[in-house]
């Protein structure tokens, strides 16, 4: 990934002409303002992949962490800006595996399958909601569209970064696509009136024959390698579920009673494509089953069951019954069902439902890297990682610990002690708009916050 | 192996009544005070007998004894809907708003509450013993609210507190559509007309007491607003925006009723109007969605209440999705998380809304003659990793769960 996207100077520059005055790059100029590094100096560092360092250092240098150990043992470079941490917790940033901030929409009600819709044509990346995620310590989201269908979209894969445009957020695969996957649904949310299904049984019917279809598409693209005349017509929808079918794009999937994750993992065995569970509400009754397929959990933990006739069931042992049969599992906000300034409370949750404090952390930013094929680049602690991380008052899991800082790629976007942010932290007056209303004209690096 | 948890409860409900109950907790929040370390409650007759440090009170030898981390007064929920608005979220057990018109005081919650929904044993293994429940925000005057004990399944003359403890009215958006008034001014205006009748209607009563001739006749909708006019009960008006705030305590300062501002997302805007009007808070839980009416909500709400010294309790409000039910506690706790000092959480939860409530005589702290609720956890109630580890209502030991 690169720190700015040629997307985002490509628009910095229209945006600049068409203002009618020139802006340069402005790398240079950032170089020159900041330290080569920083050096965040005698926090609690809970790295994830290791243990807790208690007196520790974190050095971070050009987007990246450089080094994490304990103080003593970790030189800080002379030219670094060193930043007293004590008394604070460091941890990775927070990833949500599942969110709906931005506004963002999918498929619309013409057909129950719609592989073609990409949510990054939908976002409102300046919606206050990424403002209420960089508050909450979210540093990687997977921007979904809803589970009113069967194949609601391409889901997206994001930074929290300060950016003007959604291309500014995007993750990007190494051929410098966005990086994402695809939203699917069981169960009675996609269960509506014709064109979509009525049943259960019609729901899988309609995924089967879409993916046959795919198969075949994806057959003929083979046979069209050597002679691209037998190259079938174009179709978005296939060349998306061919994705699907190549494990390229991870198919994210909606569903909570124990025989729809049932039919999941079945779907899953027939086509052969690479799986993420998602609420999976009934998890608990079926852990085993789930660990035998080798499928990953991303759970939801509420403050009740019900709400809907498939949450009935809903448990905060989910975590704790997935980790003793070793299943990863990480966990969503779904916001706004939960809003992503609370997303902490769901380690807690899992801890109180009988999760180790060490599998839910875990849970909250390494487990999601995994899942959205991230996990070389964020999700810990880690030199030669990306500087995604937050600063936390006291331990993760209190109840009167705040997110003080969040960091991605060692650029702050957050940060508790600014007015402009704290509203959105906190609320009040003005926190459900944008944070710019009324773009100023003379200064254009604000226009990236 | 419901029937032998069912057996179990049956079993020691009977021992806890014919013996006096003892509960001892590392830290008792008596809420009428400072908490008490290593602290113990006497229970009596469904009553407390006294409450002390261990060692200071007397405990009989073949007293029940229950040891938990932290003990403190069962937790009372000053506004929700539960038992009116179900688990399943599916018309048929959603009871919670009629829309066939704007006003309908004389809906009662007595009628409408099922004791046994899931959702109300959900909430009373988390250490709520007290709800005051009813029909929620979505019309200018949605009906009543009770106040009973969450252990309380069937509704009869005295398994109530409170069979009509307050009348709840929304302005603003929740008061508009479905068939309601289609502006601020009209939702006004239509509440003013119904109240001017309702004074009417008060006083016929009190002419009708010395000359029955000029009693008026029975009129379900105009005893429900009279009631509020006689002050016997509340009215309690969701309100989010700071126009509808001030909409309110107008009404209030005209026909001279006992106003709760309910929810009240802006009230931080306003909080000297609010504090010199002299009304109580019922604020909007600290989770609530921060979008539409409530887009200006801040989580430092209680926090700004308590420090403006406006009464105030917590609520988990009304939720039309999912979860369906939020849990007080939870809602105190996260009010913690924003700046709302630790006992200040805790008594919003417990005295300050029995006092909002006016059921102080019997709830809300651990004091000699009050009912016997209380909450036990194994460590800091508000922790989200602490578990509610039993529940006595009355006396009575209603869970061992650890939730």
């Amino acid at each position: 990934m690169k720190k700015r996207p040629l997307a985002s100077l490509l628009g910095t520059t229209a945006l600049a002409l068409c203002l009618g005055f020139v802006v340069f790059a402005d790398d240079s100029t950032t170089a020159k303002a900041s330290p080569s590094g920083r050096a965040f100096v005698g926090a609690h560092l809970i790295p994830v992949t290791g243990d807790p360092i208690e007196n520790g250092v974190l050095l971070v240098r050009d987007g990246k962490i450089l080094a994490v150990g304990e103080a003593g043992e970790v030189a800080v470079p002379a030219d670094f800006e060193t930043i007293d941490a004590a008394g604070k917790v460091i941890m990775p940033g927070l990833i949500c595996t599942h969110s709906h901030v931005g506004q963002v929409s999918g498929g619309d009600s013409s057909a129950p399958i719609q592989p073609e819709v990409r949510v990054i044509d939908s976002i409102n990346v300046r919606d206050a909601s990424f403002e209420r995620a960089r508050a909450g310590g979210l540093t990687t989201l997977n921007i979904m569209p809803g589970s009113g269908h069967l194949l609601s979209g391409q889901t997206l894969y994001v930074k929290t970064r300060n950016g003007g445009s959604i291309e500014d957020l995007a993750i990007r695969n190494e051929d410098g696509s966005v990086a994402g996957g695809i939203k699917m649904a069981n169960g009675t949310n996609s269960i509506r009136k014709a064109p979509f299904p009525g049943t259960r049984a019609k729901s899988a019917a309609l995924v089967r024959e879409q993916f046959v279809k795919a198969q075949a598409y994806r057959e003929k693209l083979e046979k069209a390698k050597d002679d691209p005349s037998k190259a079938p017509e174009r179709d978005l929808a296939m060349e998306s579920l061919v994705e699907v079918l190549d494990g390229k794009r991870v198919v994210h999937h909606h569903t909570h009673r124990h025989d729809d994750i049932l039919t999941v993992l079945r779907l899953k065995q027939e086509f052969g494509f690479r799986l993420v569970l998602h609420h999976v509400s009934e998890a608990w009754k079926v852990a085993d089953e789930i660990a035998k397929a080798n499928v990953p959990c991303s759970l939801i933990l509420l403050d009740s069951p019900g709400g809907k006739l498939e949450a009935v069931d809903i448990a905060w042992k989910n975590g704790a019954e997935l980790e003793k049969v070793g299943v990863l599992t990480s966990f969503h906000t779904d916001d706004p069902i939960n809003d992503s300034r609370w997303f902490l409370r769901s380690a807690a949750f899992a801890v109180r439902g009988g999760m180790s404090r060490s599998a839910a952390l875990y849970g909250m930013t390494m487990a999601g890297a995994k899942m959205l094929d991230i996990e070389e680049q964020t999700g810990s602690l880690a030199a030669g990682k990306d500087a995604d991380f937050i600063i936390l008052s006291g331990d993760p899991l209190s109840v009167y610990t705040r997110v003080e800082q969040t960091w991605v790629e060692g650029e702050k976007v957050f940060d508790l002690s600014d007015p402009e942010d704290a509203i959105y932290a906190n609320g009040g007056l003005g926190a459900g708009t944008a944070r710019f209303t009324n773009m100023c004209c003379f200064d254009v690096p604000t226009l990236r916050r | 192996m419901k029937l032998s948890l069912l057996l179990t409860i049956v079993a020691t409900t009977a021992i806890a009544t014919a013996k006096d109950l003892a509960v001892l907790g590392g830290t008792v929040y008596t809420m009428a005070g400072a908490p008490i370390t290593d602290g113990v409650v006497l229970v009596r007759d469904g009553k407390i007998a006294a409450v002390g440090k261990q060692g200071t009170v007397p405990i009989p030898d073949n007293a029940e004894q229950l040891t938990a981390a932290v003990v403190m007064p069962g937790i009372i929920d000053a506004r929700t809907t539960v038992g009116l608005s179900g688990i399943l979220n599916s018309p048929h057990d959603q009871e919670q708003l009629e829309t066939s018109s704007p006003m309908q005081p004389e809906l009662r919650a007595i009628d409408a509450y099922n004791g046994r929904d899931p959702l109300v044993k959900w909430l009373r293994e988390f250490g709520i013993t007290t709800v005051n429940t009813g029909h929620a925000p979505g019309a200018l005057i949605s009906g009543q609210t009770m106040i009973l004990k969450t252990n309380t399944e069937e509704i009869t003359a005295d398994s109530v507190i409170r069979p009509y403890a307050m009348l709840a009215g929304s302005l603003g958006a929740d008061a508009m559509g479905d068939g309601g008034p289609g502006t601020r001014a009209k939702a006004v205006a239509m509440l003013r007309a119904d109240l001017l009748k309702a004074q009417d209607y008060v006083k016929k009563l009190e002419e009708g007491k010395a000359d029955t001739e000029k009693k008026p006749d029975r009129d379900l909708r105009k005893e429900a607003f009279a009631a509020v006019l006689q002050k016997k009960v509340p009215l309690a008006i969701t309100v989010h925006r700071h126009q509808d705030i001030a909409a309110a305590l107008r009404l209030a300062e005209e026909f001279d009723f006992n106003l709760i501002l309910d929810g009240a997302s802006e009230a931080h805007l306003m909080l000297d109007t609010i504090k010199a009007a002299g009304v109580s808070v019922l604020v909007h839980p600290t989770m609530q969605r921060a979008g539409g009416e409530a887009e200006n909500m801040t989580m430092t709400m209680a926090r700004q209440l308590h420090d403006a010294g406006i009464p105030f309790a917590f609520q988990s409000g009304y939720e039309s999705y999912v979860p369906k039910v939020h849990v007080v506690l939870f809602e105190a706790a996260m009010a913690a998380t924003y700046g709302l000092p630790k006992e200040d959480a805790l008594a919003g939860i417990t005295v300050n809304a029995a006092k909002l409530l006016g059921i102080s005589e019997r709830a809300g702290s651990l004091e000699a003659g009050k009912d016997a609720d209380l909450a036990l956890y194994d460590g800091d109630p508000l922790e989200f990793t602490s578990h509610c580890v039993g529940v006595v209502i009355d006396g009575n030991i209603v869970s061992r769960e650890k939730r």
